[in-house]
């Protein structure tokens, strides 16, 4: 008894699998595949990961392979960091560590023992929102929402490190997240705004 | 501003203002709203593709083996043992009753290659590492065939076209009689969507034959459909759930090799299944624009009216399935013209098949006929505004019906004044602003404003809120923003007391968002639902309020939460006063709503936009600048003004990258594509971006649907890559007929 079998669809499932093994599964192919290398990965052993994730401590263990943003997206349950291309080179996956920005599909978990990571859930304090959040509400620097956690993310460090002195510095820094819906110009415009309003971010 | 929680699972209430921003907004500015591929459910699976390395043969042999040593994978599906999907059966009299055939790419289905890319095996472990590491462990042997994927080589043999439909209005070629004509060529690459979101599928079976899916679709009725006809199941024992998307662009219009893979696997394994595409893998297994060629000849007599229009077109498609394109339907109509012949053909080859792409075929078609105006208008020493308005109609010369309502007028003098019109050299390569030639462009966009049938599910409950139900997605546009204001402009009152729920199959069936149809569509059904609800409000209130006893509901109306007499508005009860007299104490409806009636039949309906742009050229290097872009949309009324203008400025990024960067590169050695990231296939960045004027004439069109909108979608890029060549062209005296512009083709050496 086959588990996946679909209602209906037995006649062609047996006709199916005969003709499969009369034609593909011959010896010699199998020998001959077979002979190419024997190497299969070893289990991985779990690694113990201690960091500190908006403020909270976070322990666990990992297997080493796991990137920060994987661990985050499917592990914790994190999922407004966002995996857009997983080469570093879309910026939806940006967050911050020790308070600089970090493509986070890039970084092995493990390297960030200790370390302090924010992610997008951490930047609205209770029931008031973030005012790089609050400004790209109010400037529509979205359209998808799909791009804009990385956005905001770059967007805070873009201001706090000091790069958002013109538009023109403003894109160049930005040029690292990508927006296939095109909301490049609201984005600046909030950066902008935040900018000149001198609010603590 | 109103302090309203947005959060199902959340405790924090963030501060919204609903008159001015996305009523969903909070959800993305937080990272709280759900993408398909966010859902954890317990002891769910991961599903990656291993794909082919040849173009095109039959695999003799997949070793499978290590694979399946390899820690944590729980099974190699590939052909030879994947359980048989009944819609997969070509011979239809072996398929099931009421099951249709997969259209497209079989996934998984048979030992055949049809494109470099392809999925072959699908590994499925616990965890998503270890179906990752095992993907290098299958091994499979080909026998290659020879293939062929390169469209510029194929094209000139006519024996290798298919599918070809001509179209004649007076007579053929007459744009070679004219007193003044050009004919050209202007080709097009393969562009790909790429929304930020990567498709993903999460497939659970709660039982044998009932299902649940996470997918990444623009339709999830349409979905519904497609596993409903595919698997043989019961539609109430499908649901497929799409709460946000994360773009689309038009890819998410139709079912990939994703859902039947992680149904398949999810069934094979009796657990949930997660399968997330890599961004490598939307370059091909998700759709693209198909490469183009067209050849348009136009001819005028010396006062600039059209004298003919010729106008051919082919665009590539896959071996195993034919996607057709719209290229040479602009030419028909947009203009007043007697003699157009017009001819279209598909080139198959071997790749993956495309997709409508934003504007889609319009946009090709648009970038062609566009610049050979503007060639044309050289020519006659012409300004291309005034041969356009020259050529204007207000009937479609195609079908020969008024247009329901058209104010390009009003948008080539918007944009002419505020682009600076007048400071375009008429002598191209002429003009410099601190050493860099200078040129202005301006082209036209128009699509189909179409009003398909949509069922809304109107919920007033005793506390006076609404909940309006349907089942179409949110691909960014801002459709949930858009269908609350029309709701809360219908009912007049607050919208913050509105909400509006899509993304579920589960809901009453609504279409697919995409071609430019959402608030049409959608938005005249929740019209409809909405007067169905006042009228229902005032039988209700004649029925159980004595003060409206012997009144008649023409006498009536809803205004402010308010039942009122319009004689005296004085005399007035609150719609929950209303409902707590009744024995149900809420008022739950559904409607249907059908496409247009015979009356708004009478008009052909369309969207009309008008682009300008002004570029900067170095000369010493051929770099162009984008300095400024001011566009402009006739759509009727406009009904959500801030997510309309960042459409029209998403349209002119895309259009953007269309004219300067974007171009899928294969290489036909191996028939593979060579630029599958976002490091090689070059999308818009933030310093590529001009500061962008957006206008909308935002009249209601009346002879359209009961709300007066049309859609912005694909006119907001439709044209577009026009106005950037022809402002190029204005700033070099260069004519580049193929996209995308750069330097080299310029004539820089890089």
């Amino acid at each position: 008894m086959n588990p996946c079998q679909f209602d209906g669809a037995r006649r062609g499932f047996f006709k199916k699998s005969a003709a499969v093994a009369a034609l593909y599964l011959t010896p010699s192919v199998l020998v001959k595949t077979f002979a190419a290398d024997t190497v299969v990965p070893m289990p991985i052993a779990k690694e113990k990961l201690k960091f500190i994730l908006n403020g909270k401590p976070v322990a666990l263990e990992i297997d080493a392979r796991t990137t920060m943003l994987n661990l985050l997206r499917e592990q914790i349950g994190y999922t407004g960091t966002k995996k857009g291309c997983e080469m570093g080179q879309c910026g939806a996956c940006t967050i911050h560590v020790n308070g600089k920005r970090l493509k986070s599909c890039t970084q092995l978990a493990l390297n960030h023992q200790n370390n302090q990571i924010t992610t997008i859930e951490g930047l609205a304090k209770g029931d008031q929102l973030h005012p790089m959040q609050a400004a790209f509400l109010k400037n529509d620097a979205f359209q998808c929402g799909y791009c804009t956690s990385g956005q905001i993310m770059s967007a805070v460090a873009c201001v706090r490190e000091g790069k958002a002195t013109s538009r023109a510095s403003i894109q160049a820094y930005m040029d690292t997240n990508i927006c296939r819906c095109g909301a490049y110009q609201n984005i600046v415009d909030a950066i902008v705004e935040v900018a000149k309003s001198g609010a603590k971010i | 501003m109103n302090n309203i929680n947005l959060h199902k699972n959340n405790t924090n209430s963030y501060k919204v203002n609903f008159e001015d921003e996305r009523v969903d907004g909070a959800d993305k500015v937080t990272g709280k709203a759900k993408y398909a591929a966010e859902y954890n459910l317990p002891n769910m699976a991961y599903a990656v593709f291993v794909t082919s390395t040849i173009a095109k043969g039959t695999i003799k042999n997949i070793d499978t083996a290590k694979a399946l040593a390899s820690p944590g994978v729980l099974d190699v599906i590939y052909y030879a043992n994947c359980p048989s999907v009944p819609g997969y059966l070509t011979n239809a009299a072996e398929r099931p009753k009421n099951v249709f055939e997969w259209r497209g790419h079989k996934v998984l289905y048979d030992n055949q290659v049809r494109f470099f890319g392809q999925p072959i095996a699908l590994i499925v472990a616990d965890s998503l590492e270890n179906a990752n590491a095992a993907i290098r462990l299958v091994r499979a042997e080909y026998e290659s065939q020879a293939f062929e994927t390169n469209f510029d080589k194929v094209r000139k043999d006519p024996t290798k076209l298919k599918g070809t439909v001509a179209y004649k209005r007076g007579t053929e070629n007459a744009f070679k009689t004219a007193a003044a004509f050009i004919e050209a060529e202007y080709t097009i690459p393969a562009e790909v969507h790429l929304p930020m979101e990567l498709f993903a599928t999460i497939a659970f079976w709660e039982g044998e034959d009932k299902v649940t899916l996470y997918d990444k679709t623009q339709g999830p009725k349409s979905t519904q459909s497609t596993v409903v006809r595919t698997f043989g199941l019961p539609e109430k024992n499908v649901r497929v759930i799409a709460e946000n998307v994360g773009g689309g662009f038009g890819s998410g219009l139709r079912s990939w090799a994703n859902v039947p893979a992680a149904l398949i696997a999810a069934k094979k394994l009796n657990r949930p299944v997660k399968l997330v595409l890599t961004r490598p893998q939307m370059f091909s297994l998700v759709g693209y624009r198909p490469q183009s060629w067209q050849k348009i000849g136009i001819g005028a007599d010396a006062s600039g009216r059209f004298v003919g229009i010729t106008h051919e077109a082919i665009s590539g498609t896959s071996r195993y399935e034919d996607f057709r394109e719209g290229i040479v339907n602009v030419s028909k109509f947009l203009y007043a013209c007697d003699n157009v012949d017009t001819k279209y053909s598909m080139l198959p080859l071997d790749v993956s098949t495309p997709v409508w792409m934003r504007g889609p075929g319009e946009a090709t078609g648009s970038y062609g006929l566009e610049a050979a105006i503007d060639e044309l208008s050289y020519q006659l020493k012409m300004d291309p505004i005034a041969l356009r308005l020259k050529n204007f109609t207000t009937v479609n010369p195609e079908n020969k019906l008024p247009f329901s309502d058209i104010n390009l007028k009003d948008c080539y003098a918007y944009g002419q004044e505020k682009i600076g019109w007048k400071n375009r050299p008429t002598v191209p390569g002429t003009l410099k602003e601190n050493g860099w030639l200078i040129g202005y462009g301006m082209a036209n966009g128009v699509f189909g404003a179409g009003k398909g049938s949509a069922s809304v599910r109107a919920l007033l409950n005793k506390e006076g809120k609404l909940t309006l139900e349907c089942a179409v997605s949110d691909m960014g546009p801002g459709t949930t923003t858009s269908m609350t204001k029309i709701a809360a402009a219908a009912m007049q009152m607050p919208i913050e007391k509105i909400k509006f729920k899509l993304g579920d199959s589960d809901l009453p069936p609504g279409p697919s968002q995409g071609g430019s149809g959402t608030t049409s569509t959608v938005g005249s059904a929740v019209d409809l639902a909405c007067t169905t609800l006042k009228q229902n409000i005032i039988k209700l209130a004649i029925q159980y309020a004595p003060a409206f006893a012997n009144l008649k509901s023409e006498a009536l109306e809803v205004k402010n939460e308010m039942v009122l007499v319009i004689a005296d508005p004085n005399i007035k009860i609150a719609i929950v006063d209303v409902l707590q007299l009744t024995p149900d104490k809420q008022i739950d409806l559904t409607i249907a709503s059908s496409g247009k009636t015979a009356e708004q039949l009478k008009f052909t309906s369309n969207s009309f936009s008008s682009h300008y742009v002004k570029v900067a050229v170095n000369p010493k290097d051929g770099t162009i600048k984008i300095l400024q872009v001011v566009t402009t949309g006739d759509a009727g009324k406009i009904i959500s003004p801030k997510t309309a203008r960042s459409q029209m400025i998403g349209g002119v990024v895309g259009g953007i990258g269309m004219a300067l960067t974007e171009q899928l590169e294969m290489d036909h050695v191996s028939g593979q594509i060579i630029n599958a990231s976002f490091g090689a296939y070059h999308v818009p960045l933030h310093s590529q971006i001009p500061p962008t004027d957006v206008w909308f004439v935002d009249k209601p069109d009346v002879n359209m649907n009961s709300i007066g909108a049309k859609g912005i979608g694909e006119i907001a890029l439709i044209g577009f890559a026009a106005a950037v060549a022809n402002a190029v062209y204005n700033a070099t005296g260069k004519r580049v007929r193929d996209l995308p512009i750069t330097p080299a083709k310029l004539g820089f050496k890089s």
